[in-house]
Order: structure tokens, then C-alpha cells, then sequence
């Protein structure tokens, strides 16, 4: 408290619980940046989440919203079928790289394409976590995991995969755009991201889909502070941070209103 | 929709999209595979004049995924694949299974194993019944033997599926899925409320608590808990066994056969009848919950078993474990690639009875 104010309070849609995350990963910022633009944008109650597969499954304990659970990579296909279902909910999937960008590569590239009215919240920490730090599309060339122990190599494994880049060049995206949250300026420039992920399906736009950078110190065998400095100096560089698709700015700029 | 009592002559996947329109199927998820592709086409013509959902799915994965999704929301919905498909979707139908979600999957299978033909076979039969998926779950398992049944089965399976909050298959084949039979609609349900509160159905939380649909089960004892819970859920099915028995009264051989394949071996047992044989035939219309009960009943007064497949015997082992304690079953396996005909079970039949011919 600071002059009697509070200078932190819980968004209502976050469970007051402790998170099983490791210490540092930062699984537990993105949650709180969904759960903020949930309360924010008054989405909670209509709200039906995708749970996905790895550390990003247990959402549902952190979220108080309706939710599923997906198999693995299959969280946009089942979130095509809730909302073609029930086309007034904000449907939302949460998924990290191997999940997304891996087995679940078509079912992501095609729920974008068909512009479900959707978001896609992307965890991007270059790492299988919860099964033990293997090899993901997305870890870097030189990059060691338990399944690339000699660091990974372009030539055997191909180069990390940009899925922003990806998303953003399909015709049913609406809002594109990759964020980190490694440091006080990104953390606020990646809840402007997320809120309007969130805000371009629930215009009928088409699909929203933000990446996050974030951290895995366990896997990367780092302290946390080494994890931040690590996305600033090798991540970022390479996953250049930006919107790369926003029609809702391109529909503002032509002079079409739009909320939000 | 279709006008109660009204007569036509349609296509067996004809029939099955009728019923399941009539039945209130909300959504449809497809994709193209032979011998079942009039049932997406049909879908893609019907469901969006009536407001309802048809996605042609980028693979049976994706399908059967988005299956799952609208199951979890509680409408009703429903996918379909021949034999290849339906290993694609096996994913899926586990997790449905094991967060025991309300689905209609239809499987009018072909040839295999592998990419086998686009003929009609029985060689999905274990999947079908044993559990295609990964887990211990079980589906219903509903294989009509005419295009009538197969029209009036497909409505019993989106009742079944909420009932029992279960994934339901219609087995059918490229027999079922392709020949045309007069048919006798009945009764469209109204489900144009698509947004029903069911008590376990997302509908997004509005002033309740969160609900969470879910088969992870990693707290000390949860899974045992939702395992046993499940297997009692299944004992309880038994009440919804379906068969036919015809001539089996005064029969001292009982042919067992489903489906398509049931129907033919009918048409050879009414031959035979003419001639004097005893014969008579069990055709099972769950699959599961199977008819052991009745079948036992049958071995217990003397019957003697020929089960008779379009595989290389797979439903027999089921007949046989139910009539086990007073006789066996025969076998007799028509192989895929070739589509028989009732005389093609004459000499199986003569022989099971002990008939020199």
C-alpha cells in the first residue's frame, strides 16, 4: 500500500492460489496479462478457455473461467468447434511451442486461415518444459536441450520457426504480433498485445494471436535474471517483437471506427 | 428436415444425414474419404440453410477435434470417416471418452489394414469395440443391417450419447453407406435452443462457478476413482443392447453376423429354412454394449454358434466369451475385396450344421 492506494490488486478472473510454476518462469506474467484484459474488456463471463498440453495446461487452475482440455496441438481445432457451436462465448486457447508450433502446426495455421474468431495466446519459451527441456521448433541454433545435448543444428534440425511471421501472412488473421515479457516496458507493451488478441475476434474480425517470448530457467539451466538477459540478447533479435497484422489499426487509419 | 411418415428411397449415407439432421445434430465436422464422402456433401449442402454448422476440417484429426469442442458445449454433433479417418480420430475419441463427452462419430468402413480398398469389410470391428484410442474406455457401438436402421440409428445415437455423456459410432460399410432402400422418416426433434444449461456443459460461466472439462487426473487416487467410475458408467449400458434374433426358436445352429453382412447371411438362412435346415440368426445391433446376455441364453438350451464376418474373425471372440460355458462358435470369414453373396454362406453353414451337401 502505498498513501493508502493499492498498488497491486488481483484481477477477479485470477483464482487466488500459488501457481505450480517453477521459480521465474514467467508462465505466471502471461496468465495475469490474460486475466487482466479478461476483466478489462468485461470477457470473463463469456469466456470458454482451451487448455493445451505441456506447463501451459493448467491454466485452468489459475483461471476462473469455463474451460476444456485439448490433446496435444489440437487446442485450435477444438476451439473452432466451441465457437462454431456457440458463437457468442470468447473462446481462447493457451498454448506453448511444442503444442503450437509443432504437432500442432495445421490445426494453427488452418484455424488462422479460416479467420476463426478466436485468440491464440502463444507461450514461446524455446523449450519442451513440463516433459524435461527437449528440442521445440522454436529453440535456437546452438541451443542445448536433452534431445540436441551437442546444441541444435540448422543443418539436421532446420532453423527455429517464426510463427508470427507465419500467422500473420494468412488471410484470416486479424491481429498479429509478437511480445516479450522480460522487462517492465515489454510487460506493458505485451498486455496491450493480448488485449487486443482478445479485441479483434470479438469485432468479427477474424482470428487474434499474440506470441509471447518468456522464460524457462529450469530448462535453460539459468537463474531467472540470466533467463531475462537471455531473452534480450539472443531471443528478441532473432523473433523480432512488433505487430506484424493489425486490421483493426488499418481499419482505424482508413477512418472505419471500431471499439476498443 | 423431413415430414414424419413420409416414404423415400435414399442412399444409406443419405439416410444417415436425415436422421442425424432430424435427430437436431447442430454441428457437422468432416473430411473427404471414400465411401462416406455423400455424408459431408450432403452436410455442406443442408446444415447451413437450416442455421446449422458444417466445417470441412483440414484433416479427420482436426475433425474430430472440433468435435470435441462443440461435444464440450453440449450441442449436438457429429463427425464422419471411413476406416483410415477413423484411426485419425481415434485421439479425439480417447480424450471424449475420457472427459466424457456426448459425440455421434460414423464410420462407413472399407478395406484394410492400411489403405486397403474402398470396398466393404468388417476389419474395424476390433477397433470399433475394443477402444481404437489410446486408454481404457469403451463407445457405444450401434451397426445397422438396412438403410432404415441405419436412418433410425443414427437419431438412437445422439440419445445414447447424452444419456450416457459417451462418444457413440455408427459402424456401418460401403454396403450400408451406398446401397439405396425405401425408407420411412419419422419425428424431426426441435433442438433449436442450442445454448441448454445441461449442468456440465460450457456455455461460458456467466454468474456460476467455472466448470472445467477435463481428463487429466494427476491427484493420488483421482484416476482410479475416474476409471471405476467410468466402468460401472458402462456396466450400466447393458440395458440399451439391441439385437435381432430370427428363426433361433426351434434352431440347432445360430449364425451370429452384424451389419450389412447379417443381412445377407438372413437371405441364405431363408433358403436354407425352405429346404428343412434348422438354422437361425443372432445379428447383434450393439456391438457394445454386446448381446452376451442373450447369446448365453441361446447356448443354454443347446444352440450351437457359426459366426460368420467380413474379416479374418474378430466379433467371434466376443461370441465366443459369451456362449462359453455351454459351447464354442464356428467361424466362417468372407475376406475384403470381395463383396458376398447369400449363397457364398451356404457351404459354411451346411458344414457347421454337419450337412454333407
Amino acid at each position: 500500500m502505498k498513501n493508502g492506494k493499492a498498488a497491486f490488486t488481483l484481477p477477479g478472473v485470477l483464482a487466488d492460489v500459488p501457481t505450480h510454476y517453477c521459480p521465474g518462469c514467467q508462465h505466471g506474467v502471461a496468465q495475469r496479462l490474460v486475466a487482466e484484459c479478461l476483466d478489462e474488456l468485461a470477457l470473463s463471463e463469456k469466456a470458454i478457455c482451451i487448455g493445451s498440453i505441456g506447463c501451459s495446461v493448467f491454466i485452468y487452475n489459475y483461471l476462473k473461467v469455463d474451460c476444456v482440455e485439448a490433446p496435444h496441438g489440437r487446442a485450435p481445432a477444438v476451439a473452432t468447434g466451441v465457437k462454431r457451436a456457440r458463437p457468442e462465448a470468447a473462446v481462447f486457447t493457451y498454448q506453448g511451442d511444442g503444442d503450437l508450433a509443432s504437432i500442432g502446426m495445421a490445426e494453427t495455421m488452418h484455424c488462422a486461415n479460416r479467420g476463426e474468431r478466436v485468440t491464440i495466446i502463444f507461450v514461446n519459451n524455446t523449450v519442451y518444459g513440463m516433459t524435461g527441456g527437449q528440442m521445440a521448433p522454436t529453440t535456437m541454433v546452438g541451443q542445448r536441450t536433452t534431445t540436441c545435448p551437442g546444441g541444435r543444428c540448422a543443418d539436421n534440425e532446420g532453423e527455429p520457426i517464426k510463427m508470427t511471421e507465419i500467422i500473420a501472412s494468412l488471410g484470416g488473421t486479424a491481429y498479429a504480433a509478437r511480445v516479450a515479457v522480460d522487462s517492465v516496458k515489454n510487460v506493458r507493451a505485451a498486455k496491450k498485445a493480448v488485449r487486443k488478441a482478445f479485441e479483434a475476434p470479438q469485432n468479427n474480425l477474424g482470428l487474434g494471436f499474440v506470441e509471447i517470448l518468456a522464460t524457462c530457467p529450469t530448462n535453460w539451466k539459468m537463474t531467472p535474471v540470466q533467463a531475462n538477459k537471455r531473452i534480450a540478447e539472443e531471443l528478441i533479435p532473432y523473433f523480432p517483437l512488433g505487430t506484424y497484422k493489425d486490421l483493426m489499426w488499418e481499419q482505424t487509419a482508413e477512418g472505419t471506427e471500431v471499439e476498443g | 428436415m423431413s415430414t414424419p411418415g413420409e416414404r423415400v428411397l435414399i442412399k444409406g449415407n443419405e439416410a444417415i444425414c436425415r436422421g442425424a439432421v432430424d435427430a437436431g445434430c447442430q454441428c457437422f465436422f468432416g473430411y473427404p474419404i471414400t465411401p462416406q464422402n455423400d455424408i459431408p456433401e450432403y452436410m455442406s449442402k443442408v446444415m447451413p440453410n437450416l442455421g446449422r454448422v458444417f466445417v470441412q476440417a483440414e484433416s479427420e484429426v482436426a475433425a474430430a477435434n472440433m468435435l470435441l469442442g462443440a461435444a464440450a458445449c453440449g450441442v449436438r454433433a457429429m463427425t464422419s470417416s471411413s476406416s483410415p479417418g477413423i484411426s485419425l480420430k481415434q485421439e479425439a475419441i480417447s480424450y471424449m471418452g475420457g472427459t466424457e463427452l456426448p459425440a455421434v462419430i460414423v464410420n462407413i468402413s472399407r478395406g484394410g489394414p492400411g489403405l486397403g480398398d474402398i470396398g466393404p469389410s468388417q476389419g474395424d470391428y476390433y477397433q470399433a469395440v475394443k477402444g481404437g484410442g489410446h486408454g481404457d474406455y469403451r463407445q457405444l457401438v450401434l451397426a445397422p443391417g438396412t438403410v432404415q436402421e441405419a436412418y433410425d440409428l443414427i437419431g438412437k445415437a445422439f440419445d445414447l450419447a447424452f444419456t450416457y455423456r459417451n462418444p457413440v459410432m455408427l459402424l456401418g460399410d460401403a454396403i450400408i453407406g451406398q446401397m439405396m432402400e425405401p425408407v420411412t422418416l419419422g419425428n424431426p426433434k426441435d433442438t433449436g435452443n442450442k445454448s441448454p444449461d445441461l449442468g456440465w456443459n460450457l456455455t461460458g460461466k456467466g454468474q456460476r462457478d467455472p466448470r472445467l472439462l477435463k481428463s487429466l487426473h494427476l491427484t493420488d487416487g483421482a484416476l482410479a476413482g475416474h476409471n471405476l467410475h467410468l466402468r460401472d458408467k458402462y456396466a450400466s449400458m447393458e440395458k440399451d443392447v439391441l439385437f435381432e434374433n430370427f428363426l433361433v426358436d426351434d434352431a440347432e445352429l445360430i449364425v451370429v453376423a452384424f451389419g450389412s453382412i447379417g443381412r445377407i447371411a438372413k437371405s441364405t438362412i431363408r433358403k436354407l429354412r425352405a429346404s428343412g435346415k434348422k438354422v437361425g440368426l443372432h445379428r447383434p445391433i450393439t456391438l457394445f454394449p454386446f448381446p452376451s446376455r442373450e447369446l448365453d441364453k441361446l447356448a443354454a438350451v443347446g444352440k450351437r454358434f457359426l459366426t460368420i464376418e467380413h474379416n479374418l474373425g474378430q466379433m467371434v471372440d466376443d461370441v465366443r466369451l459369451a456362449v462359453r460355458k455351454h459351447a464354442d462358435s464356428d467361424f466362417y470369414g468372407h475376406m475384403p475385396g470381395n463383396l458376398p453373396t447369400p449363397e457364398d454362406f451356404e457351404q459354411p453353414i451346411l458344414a457347421a450344421l454337419g450337412v454333407n451337401s
